[in-house]
């Protein structure tokens, strides 16, 4: 599979997204955000940093870049898109994801492993992971808070649209295992059509034995495996 | 460049504020702050974002409207913020 990595002024989980989409066994390359093509991309992924310094707002600059159309007009010929951490950012403020990330509600920024408990198998981004495994990633991020008005929330719930959930080691949606004072506990998202997803913690940064944790992988094997069935039915 | 040494014929002022329903942590320091301080009678705090955009032409209507679509595009996000948008001679 071919995986399309973004990057902007200021990315730096960009480096870290290629190699792992690497180390397990696909390829991946990076696209430069003045492209204004993906080229032969199976799915993008949006990487992790402070594009364009975060000025004005996460993610509120590299929307409007060449690339980002590029990446609109994929997400909506049903290409699998997933963001992580800023890329999360830049997704919602592109309107690829409803809702925004506002700044942490402790006002720091937070760079530690938390819990993440699934909330629905039924997507491509989550299909691989065991029913009731709890993940453990890391997070490093200072606006992470994830927000949106009642009527949005309704609507992710009504939709099975809410991906991953802070959790604590039992498992339980607490206060205090909420990093970033997130809505719900809401650490990732999708689209309603199920092909675009965003999350704040980091799991590219967590497969890997050397690294001591390897949770990180059920979310790339999700991908990896709706991507074989996704080219399995074209070739059908 | 014409543009640094020009000055500008308007200028408009953009003041963008968290939405009421959106938690605004840094507003509920500072106001803890002053309160720790000893001023009295402080309500509710709201720390936003100022913008001034200096603009060259007389069209007082039209940068308006070019600007309220930016804000409402780009300068504040809709789902968190609003804006207010001055445009001053």
């Amino acid at each position: 599979m071919n995986f399309a990595v973004l990057q902007f002024p200021a990315s730096n989980r960009d480096q870290d997204a290629v190699h792992i989409i690497r180390f397990l066994g696909h390829s991946a390359r990076f696209v430069w955000h003045k492209e204004n093509s993906l080229g032969d991309t199976d799915a993008v992924i949006v990487p992790g940093g402070f594009s364009y310094g975060d000025y004005l707002r996460c993610g509120a600059i590299a929307r409007f870049s060449p690339v980002m159309q590029a990446v609109k007009q994929f997400a909506d010929n049903g290409g699998l898109v997933l963001g992580i951490c800023n890329g999360f950012q830049i997704l919602t403020e592109a309107g690829l994801l409803p809702g925004a990330l506002i700044r942490n509600r402790s006002l720091q920024f937070r760079c530690e492993h938390v819990f993440l408990k699934t909330a629905t198998t039924d997507s491509p981004f989550t299909n691989q992971i065991p029913t009731g495994k709890l993940l453990r990633v890391p997070i490093a991020h200072g606006e992470g808070c994830y927000f949106a008005d009642a009527e949005t929330l309704t609507r992710l719930k009504a939709n099975r649209q809410i991906l991953w959930q802070y959790a604590n080691a039992q498992g339980e949606l607490t206060d205090e295992a909420n990093p970033n004072g997130a809505v719900e506990n809401i650490a990732g998202i999708c689209n309603e059509r199920r092909n675009v997803a965003g999350m704040m913690p980091h799991p590219e940064n967590a497969c890997e034995e050397i690294l001591g944790n390897t949770d990180g992988r059920f979310i790339f094997e999700s991908l990896f495996h709706a991507l074989k069935e996704k080219a399995g039915v074209k070739a059908a | 460049m014409a543009g640094d040494t020009r000055r500008p014929d308007m200028k408009a002022k953009i003041i963008i504020t968290p939405k009421k329903a959106v938690l605004d942590p840094q507003g509920k320091t500072v106001q803890n702050a002053l309160e720790h301080m000893g001023y009295k009678g402080v309500g509710a705090v709201h720390v936003g974002k100022y913008l001034e955009v200096e603009l060259t032409g007389g069209d007082k209507e039209g940068a308006r409207r070019q600007l309220d679509e930016a804000c409402h595009k780009f300068l504040s996000n809709p789902v968190i913020e609003d804006y207010k948008l001055e445009i001053a001679d």
